[in-house]
């Protein structure tokens, strides 16, 4: 469990997060939503300390993180960046080893486990192992970083608008994937977005943000169906009605057509 | 030939040594310190401009600064070349761990790497390219300034550059410069296979490159020679004259460890005991100033330099009281007194002119100057002191003992300068030196050369016949002094040790050895 209170980061005068408290129960994906420049990568990252905060804490599993060697916490703690950020030196099989490697894992287990997870990930090991990242498409180097993420089996993940650098159709086709994948099984995610659609898909709540600050916190449900302020209301109204349609148990037309006509009402 | 070919190799591998030494030890403190500016950004601008401030810096200037403090030899020119080394090694390993991609090194930081470990698995291996072109860039820069290590005793490729441009003998410039050329590019093309091969399996080429540079630097031995009691240092002219080491050898049976060094900073050296024996000219200032004695060339394989005024034959005769005027020097200044006057001119920072005088009025010949009203003669010097004050007196003879007026042009360059405008008619004389007109003006043959020099008068009498014969230039009775080659020693130990002669110094080397334990020359 993370538990995350009264957290603020300032960069010179520019408040990027601003009094933030949160927390993300075991197994549960929060996803922090908001437009660029609203804080929510500066939010991310302070839970594994690439960044500090100036004030609040944060507690993982009720251990303050500023209490830990910052290298062990985060070796204990996936993260997947927007453009990979896989080491060009290394091979797709290096590459996915990288943190069992640092926690001295034996080769034997470390290739067992590679193997596993490129499976997984429908990267065939035996076509892409010995591949450096620059002779993969973009969409199977997003799982190569997804792979090296979960190397070590971490009980957290944290993913910066993974899924951000990829063009629509390969980002589908790699969220569905992402969403059927075993080994996310009971992990604790916290995932950046600024994609509405991407957040109401992944997450179980959302943190919709705006200006360092939090603006409303709950189930996509809540959101939609109970805005906190007119900016909730307006920050999800252009894709309403394809999120409510996507939040109606299928069958159920009379509350499809209700919610069409209702979105119809407000557009004129 | 063969013993010459040894010699290239010889230097070659020297040049490799002196090259990869210097270099490993930039790699060694360049490499660390553009590691740490990256980390201090405010000490980068201050090492990286104060390397820069070094690279400045003219590498002759730089090896003269190292001579006091460092003395001469390896470990000067090594030094040297270590600080030229030092600016690519450190902006490029700045550079190159600048330039890695951040999201890669956030990404190094995010899976848990402690900050070693992101050097060495992350930012080393990615910035390695650029590390290796700053080396690739301080070997060819080291292959190019190593030739000076020559001048300080330090060996390599520079001991022919440097004695072919003395000689002026263009096939040992070539000697030398080629295989330096060739190095810069074998040199360059090697690393940039390294560069590329570890652009791959960094790691391992990482860890390979200090291997090899290590097996480079030990290509330098020290100069060898003989062991032997006494260390010579001589002049990359002198070494390559037959008349110079080539004779000292033959003739004599001189066997010295000898190394090579440029005559401005030789003096300097052997005064502070880093040598025993030097080459140089009888007449030098530095003589007296650095209280050395030469040795008595007893087998005569120096050729006599003895200076006469060299004038234009319708010169005299259209002035006929000029002649007698000059000859009123002749005879009068030994090697002793010119030293003395060198020494006053180039180290009491006196005028040459007042020396002039002073040493005119001392024989009681100088006279103030008379009206000269019958005509202009000419004066001309090469640009140095030891010219400058005979052009004064002649200059004051002339005024004192003619009615004839004098312009000096003094500073004429090099000995084919004045002897050109001579024969032009710019000027009408200046002091020449007999061994000088015959080796470098008349350019004899070596069977004549040989027969010639043991004798001081049949070099003057062959040089005056061919000069009246060729030229239309007369040959004036010498002065007296002979600033020819010679051997030199500190005063005390020569006197210690009781040796006079070159015959008494190479005697005293093949003595059998006692006392203190030697090894045996071979």
């Amino acid at each position: 469990m993370i538990t995350v209170n009264n957290i603020t980061k300032t960069f010179g005068q520019h408040k990027a997060v601003d009094n933030i408290s949160f927390t993300v129960r075991d197994g549960e994906t929060l996803v922090f939503l908001g437009t660029s420049g609203s804080g929510k990568t500066t939010l991310l990252k302070m839970i594994n300390r690439l960044l500090e905060p100036d004030s609040g804490e944060i507690l993982i599993d009720g251990r303050n993180v500023l209490h830990q060697r910052p290298e062990d916490l985060r070796r204990n703690i996936g993260y997947v960046f927007q453009n990979n950020g896989l080491f060009p030196h290394y091979t797709i099989e290096q590459n996915i080893g990288t943190v069992p490697r640092l926690l001295g894992w034996d080769k034997q287990r470390i290739a067992r486990r590679v193997v596993d997870l490129m499976k997984e990930l429908h990267l065939p090991p035996d076509e892409y192992r010995r591949s450096w990242p620059h002779e993969l498409s973009g969409g199977q180097q997003q799982r190569v970083g997804i792979a090296r993420a979960l190397a070590a089996d971490p009980p957290i993940l944290l993913m910066d608008e993974p899924f951000g650098a990829l063009d629509p159709i390969t980002r589908a086709r790699v969220r569905t994937d992402f969403k059927k994948l075993p080994a996310l099984r009971s992990k604790t995610i916290v995932l950046v977005t600024h994609d509405v659609q991407e957040a109401f898909d992944l997450a179980d709540r959302i943190l919709l943000m705006d200006n360092g600050k939090m603006i409303q916190e709950g189930t996509p449900d809540q959101l939609l169906f109970h805005p906190s302020s007119r900016y909730v209301r307006d920050f999800l109204e252009e894709q309403r009605f394809s999120l409510e349609a996507s939040r109606i148990e299928a069958g159920d037309y009379p509350a499809l057509i209700r919610s069409f006509d209702q979105f119809k009402n407000r557009k004129e | 030939m063969q013993q010459q070919s040894g010699k290239l190799l010889q230097q070659t591998m020297q040049h490799i040594g002196l090259t990869f030494i210097s270099l490993l030890i930039a790699v060694l403190i360049g490499l660390p310190l553009g590691i740490w500016i990256t980390r201090n950004k405010k000490a980068a601008g201050l090492v990286l401009g104060a390397a820069g401030v070094l690279q400045t810096i003219p590498s002759l200037a730089l090896l003269g600064f190292m001579i006091p403090l460092l003395g001469i030899g390896p470990i000067p020119a090594i030094t040297a070349l270590f600080l030229y080394a030092l600016l690519p090694v450190i902006r490029n390993t700045y550079a190159g761990i600048n330039g890695v991609d951040p999201g890669v090194k956030e990404a190094a930081v995010a899976m848990g790497m402690t900050a070693t470990q992101r050097l060495f698995r992350v930012d080393l291996i990615l910035a390695f390219p650029v590390i290796m072109a700053g080396i690739r860039t301080a070997t060819v820069i080291n292959v190019g300034v190593a030739t000076l290590a020559a001048y300080i005793a330090a060996g390599g490729l520079g001991e022919f550059i440097f004695g072919g441009i003395a000689l002026n003998n263009t096939d040992m410039i070539l000697a030398g410069a080629i295989p330096a050329a060739l190095l810069a590019i074998v040199l360059d093309f090697l690393l940039s296979r390294v560069q590329r091969f570890g652009e791959r399996r960094q790691r391992s080429a990482l860890a390979f490159l200090p291997l090899i540079m290590l097996a480079l630097s030990s290509f330098y031995v020290i100069p060898i020679g003989y062991s032997s009691r006494f260390l010579a240092g001589f002049t990359p002219e002198f070494m390559g004259r037959q008349d110079g080491d080539i004779g000292l050898r033959s003739a004599y049976g001189l066997k010295m460890r000898t190394v090579v060094i440029s005559d401005a900073v030789m003096y300097k050296a052997i005064y502070n005991g880093k040598l025993d024996v030097i080459s140089g000219y009888t007449t030098d200032g530095r003589l007296k100033a650095y209280d050395l004695i030469t040795l008595e060339d007893d087998k005569k394989i120096f050729p006599p330099y003895y200076a006469a005024p060299v004038v234009r034959k319708e010169v005299l005769q259209k002035y006929d009281d000029l002649a007698p005027a000059l000859n009123r020097l002749a005879g009068r200044i030994n090697d002793s007194i010119m030293t003395l006057l060198n020494y006053r001119v180039e180290y009491l920072n006196q005028s040459p002119e007042r020396c002039a005088r002073d040493f005119l009025q001392s024989l009681g010949l100088y006279r103030p100057p008379r009206n000269g009203s019958k005509g202009l003669i000419r004066l001309g010097s090469k640009i140095f002191p030891e010219q400058y004050i005979l052009t004064d007196i002649y200059a004051m003879l002339i005024r004192g003992y003619t009615d004839l007026e004098v312009e000096s042009k003094t500073g004429l360059g090099g000995t084919i300068v004045c002897f050109e405008a001579l024969t032009h008619g710019q000027i009408d004389m200046y002091p020449e030196y007999t061994g000088t007109a015959l080796l470098a003006i008349l350019r004899s043959p070596p069977a004549l050369t040989g027969r010639l020099i043991g004798h001081r008068d049949s070099v003057y009498n062959y040089v005056r016949e061919r000069f009246d014969k060729d030229y239309g230039l007369t040959w004036l009775a010498p002065i007296g002094f002979n600033n020819a080659y010679a051997l030199m020693m500190r005063r005390g130990e020569a006197r210690e040790l009781g040796i006079q002669t070159i015959s008494d110094l190479v005697n005293y080397q093949n003595r059998p050895k006692s006392g203190r334990n030697f090894k045996t020359a071979n």
